[in-house]
Order: C-alpha cells, then structure tokens, then sequence
C-alpha cells in the first residue's frame, strides 16, 4: 500500500506491505533506528514515538494506519545541534544508563511537558508510567524530567533537580 | 596525583550523547549488506520425545533460504558452558525436548517476517512424557529429567565446597549440641526466593557474518562477555580465537542474561558459514522466556539458634535450587556464589547445604547478585525472624553478632578471607540518619490506630570483584571456551601522536557508565581533559584480553589495570617531558593537559609534544623505546567485600493486603568512589531490582511446565509509579586488594533490598499473628496471611 508519512519534518511516500508495523517502518525503511523494540505487546514503551501529538507505541501502530500522519521520534526532539531540554536533563540527571528505553522515554516525557508545563512528581511519574526502565529504578529519570520542565519554564533547572549536584 | 583531579567527582556521562540522541548503534542497529533473518520452531511440551520434524513445507515457504534441525548441527556438539555439570543443551533439540520452548528447528529466510511465516509451517510430531516442576519433586527424583539420571547434580556443602583445597571441620556437631543446651532457643522458617526473568529491556540479539576467504567470523551479540563468546565459537567451529571477532556495542541492559553462551550464538554463526551470507536473529520479548536463562528458584529452609540476649550460636541452610533442565555458563556455580556468603557479616559457625536440582523448565543462571540475593534473603530474614522470637531490637541483634572492625582480615565461615569491613559503624550511620527511633514511635503509634506500619531493617555483605586466579580451578575461567584465562582485569592505555588518549578495556558493559569512569582514572593519571580521552570496550578482537563484565567486578579488576597502565605512561612521559624540560623526571607533574617541573609552571610542555616526541624515537633520550601506551593485565589477590544497611518504611492495607512502599533508605559502602553519580544509579537499579522481587516480580510455572508470565502483560515488572525515590548515603571502608580501594557496586543494591521489604511487611503484621509471607508480596498473599494468622 502507499502510504505518506511526515516524519521529523521530511515527508516520505513509501509502498509498504499492509502488515508492516509503524516501528519496523521507521528503523528498517527510513533507517531510524533510535527507537527500540524492548517487547511485543506495548508494555515497555521502547518504541514510544510522537504521532499527531500523542505519544504512541509504534509496536503496536501498523504503518498504514499513520498514513497522513505527522511522527516526530527522538532523532527529531533536538533543534540542529541544540540538544532539547529533555534530553539535556537526561545527561545532566543521569537518567539513564543502558540508554535502550531512553528515546522512548524520552517521547513520553516531551509530550508530557508539552500538555503539562509544570508537572509534579506524582504526574511526572504517571506521564511515564508506560514505559520501562531496568536501570535506573526510574529515580533519576523523575529528576530528568524535573530538571527539562524547569528549563522550559525558564526556571534555575538544578533547583528543580535537588540531587543533580548532591 | 594531580590538580585536575576529576576522581571522586560527579562528571556527566561520556556515553550520553549519543544514546539521549537515538544513535547508539545496539546489535539490531548494526546493519550487513545482504542480511538474512532466523527464527526458531520452539517446543510446546517441556518433556516429550520428538518423533518427526516435517520441514518440507517450510523450505518451499516464500524468500526461505534454509531449514536447519539437530541433524544439520549435530556435529558441532553441544552449547558449552564453563562449569559444565549436568546436561549441556543441544544445539538443537535432538530427538527429545525438556522444556518448553526448547529450539526445535531453525529457519532462515529474506525476513523475520517471511521466516515467521514458513517457521509456522514446520510441522513436528511430540509423543509427551513425564514432567516435573515443583522442586521438592525434582529433588525426590519422582520423575527424572534426564533418562535415569539423578535429578540432583550435587550439593554444594559449606565446609566441603572445595575439598582439597579449603579443607574446613563439619560445623554441624558444634550447632547440634548449642540446640540441646537449656539455654538457646532455636527458630526456623521455610521460604521460596521464587523464580525470576532478568528482563534486560533489550531483547537479546546476534548477527554473524561469516567470511570464507579469510575462514574467519565476526558475530555481534548483545553480550556482557565477548571474548568468552569468541573462544566459544571457535571451539565449536574448530578455528582459533583470533578467527572469531565478537563485537557487543551497545548492550540494552544484562543483569546476568547476557553473561553467557547461547546456541543462538552459535546457530547464527553455522548458518552464516553454509548459505554464505549474514544471519541475524533477534529475540523477541515472549521468547526471552524460552531462550534466555532466569534467574533464582530457591525453596530453603533457615535455621538459627541462639541465647535470649541475642547472641547467635549457629545458623544453618538448607536449600533446594532450581537449576532448569540444563546446563550453562554458569548454572551450578550460582549457588556457590550464595555459599562464599554463607555466614554474612556474622561472626557465627554456619552450616549450608545447597542442592543443585534439574526440572522441565528453562535454565538458570546468574541474575544480578547471582545465589547472594537469596543467601542474603534467607540469612537477613531469619536472623529478623530470630528477634522478633527473643524480643530484642532486630539492629541490636544483628550488631551483637558482626564481625568487629579489628578481626580484619576475617576468615569466613567457609574458608575465605574478607577484606575489609565496619559493619557497624555502617548500620549507626543509617539508624542515625533515618532517625530510628523516632521512626519506630512513628510506626507504634499508627499501630495504635489501627494503621499497618511496618519498618524492615537488612544489613549485609556480599562478595565480588572476581576474581582470584586461584578460582580459575573451580570454573572461574574461560577455559572451556578454550581461553584458559583466570578472571583477569585487562586495560591498555595509549596516549596518540596528538597528544588524545585512547584507553582500550577488557569488559563489555551494559550501561555502567565504564566510558566516563575509565576516563576520569585516566585523566586524573595524566592531566588529559576528560574530552581528549576515548574509551572503547565490547570487542574480542580490538581490545585486550577480557573477561567481560557482571560480578560486580569491572572497576576493581579492569578499573585496577586501567589504572596501573596509566600509571606506567605517566612514567615513561616524565623521562620524556625531563628530557625536554632538562628536568629530572621526578620533578615533573602533570595537570591541564600539560606536563611542567614542580614549582615551575611555566616550564612546562604540552601532552602533545611529549607525546611527538615519542613517536620520533630519534628526538628520545637514549635507552628509551618509541611509542607511549601501556598495557597492564591485573590478577587481584582476593575478591572484594562490599557491605551496607537498607531500611525501609512499609504501610499495608488490612482490607486489601496492598503494600504501600512509603520510604526507602540505603547506607552502601563499596571502598572508594570514582564516580558518586553513576555509583548512585546502579545502587538505584538494584534496589528497583531487589524490591521487584520482594513485592512484584515471579516467573510462574503450571504443572506442565508451561511458563505462564513469558510476556510483559503477565510478568509484573515495577512500573515509575511503583517505586519511590530512594534516599541514598554511604560509608567508606576502602580494601586493600586494589590500589584505587574500590570494591564494586552493581549488585550491593539488589543483595540488601529483598529482604528489607519483606522484613517490612511482615512487621507491619507480626502482631496480628503473621511470621512470613513468601515473595512476591502481593495483595493477595498478604490478605491471605493476615485471614491464616486470624484462624
């Protein structure tokens, strides 16, 4: 089938068979491969991608079904060589450490912010509570997020983030 | 040391970058012109004889290139395991099968969906047999996994676990005959440490690539021990070490999964040799259930006996462990690693009895901690148990029994020597800190209102940093992979012509940060910018002969010779920089880049001119070689011994039996700290790890031996709303088996946690009548026992 997906901004017209799944779509044909398959059944969240919006498991969205669709994944976040202020939490907070759920919790926590400027950490925890982390007891990833959701407030990040310097 | 010291300092993560941007290439990542796809035909009974294998169907499927059975592989023998007792896995099941989802056929095709599709089209004739799952069965031997084998492959015995070498008098007579006296009081408790899938969030993955020119193979796994992996497949193949390059990039996470030889390691490999092209096979996550080994599967039995005023006269173990139906890498050794535990941080005669038990059920091997969790567990809950039965304070209990700060070096209860320890000055820091007193006001007065508080206290010790080269004669090697290595720690240190450093490891981490750790060991060694140093791990071929890592072992084996090769460099550099600076070498130091004569900081030249110079050996002064690298392999003297006290504050629900987990508190001490920030996060992970167990996670077999929990839908893994976030501080007791003081720290978190949680609850209910809850505590199971203690 033909299928017309804006991805990270570039558009794509691609035949695809209708059984493709959207994550094989974007690591096997548009070769993004930072976004995971972690399971099969849309728990870990690994694929986690932005489409119209909404973050998505992309294990669990065929292809076809985002024709038309506008899908942002995480080599798409950063603005040029400015890394956004997610992704910069991450590296300051030290929320990760195999790194694989990392573009996928990445995507929830961008969404997150976007529809919740100043979460707590009850909602941070609830915003990302569809994806897994084997590493890091999902501690430093609420500090991560804490720490991005100060920077876009325009708030002193580190504050946000008590145990960023400790 | 230098002025731009970056140890013990909090640095951001080298790796960073590249993973917070989605481009760290893991296996699947790795992308090979002309790439076929395997997937396996796995069994649906756990015990059966296979009569037939239909694959003609399957070879005629669209894109298929190959069907392969135990036939086409026979000849390469079984998978092979370092501590190979017991069964070893075929390859591919031959003629029989003994658990369910044992690979039965492989095929490869153009993709993972077209092999999907001709993999159903295998058709496979099974005539069921008997099957046994339940551990106490196995251990009677009332069905036998492998013809008529015993079930039980040994026991590992405390005083005799290395006859010969450890030679140590049988403690049992010495506990008997305190048990008889009047004044002892003796507690016992019969407890599972229930079964576990390691669930590293990437899925395993390999891809091989044969090349026939050259007879030589490379393999990609996402692996913690690529040199291993290497020496296995060249032992199967029958070509050299040097012929097999096995690459882990980035690897999603081990935990202990990836610590081994798989036969899809091998399969790959032999299906890339025959059809000539590169074969990729990635697990999918209901797979890893099958294909992947678990971790756990202890049911045990605790003893202790005492005086009422809490002084321990023996405890003793006995404990049936679950080794699935074959054996790997490590499956017999992972209850010895529990024994090298056995007594703890107590001063006590001990008594273990580990039985190693074959069942119809996936392989066991290590995950994270590997036989110290549940040596840990049982030791930690039955010493609780023993206050409660006396009446005393569980922190007064456990510091009346401790090995004192000047019985260093501690022979332990099973012949080994402990390093270094300050157990309780380590525990005072944490009650200190939690304000323990207060806390147990706080508990009794919502007891009083009828609300379920509970606090769980764990201390303990665990061993690791492997290891000795002694151990190599007990199976810590590499020498059934045809690399008779002891577990070595290897590092190369290079400084480049442009004055950059390139440090090149022996491990194959997973996420414990080695990049940034290593760097900060080097640039505090030579006053390099952390930026001007690269750090490259996970490949057999380009880096030094390693051992991988898991055993908590990496930075104070391979961190140690990083750290000597850095300090060999730095040696050599001072001749060259005196010699440029007409200087003695004694009188040079290094800091921001630069070498210059102490108290003259402006006689100084630039890590790139010394390092021009030696590489133009003309320019060097006589008697000095070209070149500027070092390449140091370490062999420590003895494991290390890191110790700590978890506490944490529970409240249960008397309608529901939910377990509201309200604070957690950890005082770890792990010798020397190079990097506090990445320390913190693997201990975060490995409570995250040790709570899941305690509350949350269970791999659930029927009576079939069907695993009921292979997806993530039925396997409960801890969620961001599961946990709190953990309060964290330390103690620090550095060893001396290192010259950095380091001990390690990627499985303290997980060997104190489980037990502190179920410590917890049980003392939110101990008054209504409960005096244990098997893990996982779940709601049910905790209604379920306070309605039992009621009756």
């Amino acid at each position: 089938m033909e299928v017309s997906i804006t991805v990270n901004g570039a558009k794509h017209s691609s035949e695809v068979e209708p059984r493709l799944l959207l994550v094989h779509y974007l690591r096997e044909v548009l070769g993004l491969t930072g976004t995971h398959v972690g399971c099969d059944t849309g728990y870990c969240g690994a694929c986690t991608v932005i489409v119209d919006g909404i973050p998505i498991k992309s294990c669990s969205m065929l292809t076809v079904q985002a024709d038309g669709c506008e899908v942002r994944t995480v080599e798409g976040v950063a603005n040029g060589p400015e890394l956004h202020p997610v992704q910069e939490g991450f590296w300051e907070c030290h929320g990760l450490q195999c790194g694989f759920c990392t573009p996928g919790m990445i995507m929830s926590s961008v969404a997150l912010l976007e529809r919740n400027a100043n979460p707590s950490e009850t909602e941070i925890r609830q915003g990302i509570e569809g994806n897994l982390c084997r590493c890091t007891g999902y501690h430093n990833i609420v500090k991560s997020v804490q720490y991005a959701g100060a920077k876009m407030r325009g708030e002193d990040p580190k504050g946000a983030s008590s145990e960023v310097a400790s | 040391m230098t002025s731009t010291s970056v140890m013990g300092g909090i640095v951001r993560r080298k790796e960073d970058p590249s993973l917070i941007q989605g481009k760290g290439a893991y296996v699947d990542d790795v992308k090979r012109t002309g790439e076929l796809a395997a997937v396996f035909v796995r069994s649906p009974f756990a015990a059966a004889t296979i009569t037939s294998i239909d694959i003609e169907a399957a070879k005629a499927a669209p894109g298929v290139h190959a069907v392969y059975t135990a036939d086409d592989v026979r000849h390469l023998g079984p998978n092979p395991a370092q501590v190979a007792v017991g069964t070893l896995r075929p390859l591919l099941a031959d003629g029989a099968v003994k658990h369910v989802g044992e690979a039965v056929a492989m095929v490869v095709a153009e993709n993972r969906y077209l092999a999907q599709d001709a993999a159903d089209l295998v058709f496979v004739d099974y005539e069921p047999g008997e099957v046994v799952v339940d551990l106490k069965d196995a251990f009677a031997d009332k069905v036998k996994v492998h013809g008529d084998a015993s079930n039980i492959l040994l026991t590992w015995h405390g005083h005799g676990w290395w006859e010969g070498v450890i030679d140590l008098p049988d403690p049992s007579p010495g506990i008997q005959e305190a048990k008889e006296r009047d004044d002892t009081v003796t507690v016992s408790l019969e407890m599972v440490n229930q079964r576990l899938l390691p669930t590293a969030i990437e899925p395993r993955a390999v891809l091989a690539d044969w090349n026939s020119g050259y007879g030589s193979v490379e393999l990609w796994s996402s692996s913690q021990i690529p040199h291993a992996v290497a020496g296995a497949v060249g032992v199967t193949f029958g070509i050299p070490s040097n012929k097999v390059r096995v690459v882990a990039p980035e690897v999603g996470g081990g935990f202990g999964v990836k610590l081994n030889v798989y036969p899809d390691e091998i399969l790959v490999c032999f299906a890339s040799k025959e059809l000539g092209r590169p074969v990729r096979w990635t697990e999918t996550r209901r797979e890893a259930g099958f294909a992947s080994t678990q971790g756990r599967g202890w049911v045990g039995t605790a003893t202790i006996t005492g005086t009422a005023d809490g002084k321990i006269l023996g405890y003793e173990l006995e404990a049936i462990c679950d080794m699935g139906a074959y054996s790997h890498n490590f499956t017999v050794a992972v209850p010895l690693l529990g024994l090298f535990i056995a007594g703890g941080q107590y001063n006590f005669p001990t008594s273990y009895a580990l039985h190693c038990v074959v069942t119809n059920t996936q392989t066991t091997d290590a995950y994270r901690g590997a036989g110290r969790p549940e040596a840990a567990y049982y030791l930690e809950r039955i010493v609780d148990h023993f206050a409660r039965e006396i009446g005393m304070d569980p922190a007064d209990v456990r510091k009346a029994n401790y090995w004192k700060p000047e019985d260093f070096p501690v022979q332990t209860a099973i012949g080994l020597t402990m390093d270094s320890g300050d157990y309780e000055k380590n525990l005072d820091a944490l009650l200190d800190r939690v304000g323990y007193e207060d806390l147990k006001a706080k508990r009794d007065a919502a007891r009083a209102e009828g609300r379920l508080l509970g606090l769980g206290l764990s201390t303990y010790v665990e061993v690791c940093g492997f290891g000795p080269s002694a151990l190599a004669g007990l199976g810590f090697s590499w020498g059934a992979y045809g690399l008779p290595t002891a577990f070595n720690g290897s590092g190369v240190v290079r400084v480049q012509p442009d004055g950059t450093c390139t440090v090149t490891i022996g491990t194959g981490p997973s996420g414990q940060g080695h990049e940034t750790t290593w760097a900060q060991i080097v640039s505090d060694g030579l006053g390099i910018a952390m930026d001007n140093i690269e750090v490259h791990h996970g490949d057999s071929v380009d880096l030094p002969m390693g051992i991988g890592t898991f055993g908590s072992r990496s930075i104070a084996v391979d961190g140690t010779a990083t750290f000597e090769a850095t300090a060999r460099v730095r040696k050599k550099a001072a001749i060259i920089a005196g010699h440029l600076l007409e200087a003695a070498p004694e009188d040079i130091q290094f800091a921001d880049g630069r070498a210059h004569v102490a108290g003259s900081p402006d006689r100084a030249v630039e890590w790139g001119q010394i390092a021009e110079s030696a590489y133009q050996p003309h320019t060097l002064p006589e008697g000095v070689e070209g070149g500027l690298e070092s390449s140091v392999v370490f062999s420590p003297p003895n494991a290390t011994w890191p110790f700590g006290s978890h506490m944490a504050l529970v409240e249960v629900d008397p309608e529901t039996g939910d377990v509201d987990l309200l604070e957690y508190w950890a005082t770890d001490d792990c010798g020397n700290v190079i990097n506090p920030m990445i320390v913190d996060g693997q201990l975060h992970g490995g409570i995250a790890q040790g709570i899941a167990q305690a509350l949350y996670e269970e791999a659930i077999y029927d009576d079939m031996g069907n695993l009921l929990t292979s997806s993530m839908a039925n396997y409960t893994l801890p969620v961001s709303t599961s946990l709190p976030l953990f309060s964290l501080d330390r103690t620090v007791t550095p060893t001396d088996v290192n010259p950095l003081g380091v001990k390690g720290v990627g499985e303290a978190g997980t060997i104190g946690s489980a037990q502190t949680i179920v410590n917890a609850v049980v003392d939110a209910v101990a008054h209504l009548g409960v005096r244990h809850i098997d893990m996982p505590l779940r709601p049910k199971r905790v209604w379920q026992a306070i309605q039992d203690a009621k009756e």
